[in-house]
């Protein structure tokens, strides 16, 4: 353990900038991901059921 | 997950039958991606020493490496699946080959911005033409090249064939990326894992950068069978087999 303090947790010894948007757009990227699979489901499930029922 | 042993496999080479399955596996891939991410970031974050040279922006690796590996991994398996489609003239095969392309191309998007995030401080340059970072430039590409041949024709069974035959081509550029650090006199540094050496550096900071690459695995599977619902439920329009609404509660993709 390396951190005496929760600002030098995000200092990062300098390098916060690039350490923190590294790990946001990596969880940023994955989460948007996890949603639109979420939203075109919802989406996929109704279109199978309207076609399901035209018929 | 009980019966497992029970289960005939061949019944779930089917779509109506694999959509059911995906759904169960979903949750537990996505609840293992969970707990390995967590352990990966608490190893990563507060296990694992500064690095003496490289200082704290070393940490970048542990999203860094785990999601250029997944870029490469999961073009290969995308490939295996095309290969497959085109040999067997499976639909299935084809279809898996569709849900894997969108992550890996995420995947490689991620690798690059890290990759960038990392080169600023270490070299001082968001971005070098240099043999590594160019051949992965040219993956993310690959992945386009893929999607986009897919969506550009209207006849699936055309289009199926297309992205596989692109996909296929493109994956000699996965072993140029591997070795592209040997090959060339690249400024990326060389492997820092490889599987004939002792890994050049502290154990516990390997450990970090395997649980994330095992998280971001589990990951990789959660989306690519929640994709695959999505793209079964999109092709098989005639869905009869679909879940009554009484039950669609417990389809939740996670």
């Amino acid at each position: 353990m390396q951190w005496g303090s929760v600002s030098e947790f995000v200092a990062m010894g300098g390098y916060g900038l690039y350490v923190w948007t590294s790990f946001g757009v990596t969880a940023f990227g994955m989460l948007w991901e996890v949603f639109s699979l979420r939203r075109r489901h919802a989406a996929a499930r109704e279109g199978a059921r309207q076609s399901f029922q035209d018929r | 997950m009980m019966g497992f042993a029970r289960i005939n496999w061949f019944k779930y080479s089917s779509p109506q039958a694999f959509y059911p399955l995906a759904g169960r596996l979903i949750p537990w891939c996505a609840a293992a991606a969970m707990l390995l991410i967590g352990a990966g970031l608490y190893l990563g974050f507060f296990v694992a020493p500064t690095d003496f040279q490289q200082g704290q922006s070393y940490r970048i690796i542990f999203v860094h490496v785990p999601a250029a590996w997944m870029s490469m991994f999961l073009y290969v398996v995308m490939a295996i699946w095309a290969g497959l489609g085109l040999g067997l003239n499976a639909r299935p095969s084809f279809m898996m080959a569709q849900a894997i392309a969108p992550t890996g191309a995420l995947f490689t998007f991620l690798a690059l911005v890290t990759g960038a995030m990392w080169g600023k401080p270490t070299w001082g340059a968001w971005w070098v033409w240099d043999a590594r970072l160019t051949s992965e430039l040219i993956l993310l590409f690959l992945y386009g090249g893929v999607m986009l041949l897919r969506t550009s024709i209207d006849d699936s069974r055309r289009a199926d064939r297309a992205s596989a035959v692109f996909a296929l081509v493109g994956v000699v550029n996965v072993p140029i990326i591997y070795f592209s650090v040997r090959w060339w006199n690249t400024l990326h540094q060389g492997a820092s894992v490889s599987m004939t050496a002792a890994p050049k550096m502290a154990a516990t900071m390997l450990m970090a950068m395997l649980v994330m690459t095992l998280g971001f695995w589990m990951y990789s599977l959660a989306v690519t069978l929640a994709r695959m619902r999505c793209v079964i439920l999109e092709r098989e329009r005639q869905a009869s087999w679909d879940t009554p609404p009484s039950q669609q509660d417990a389809l939740e993709v996670s």
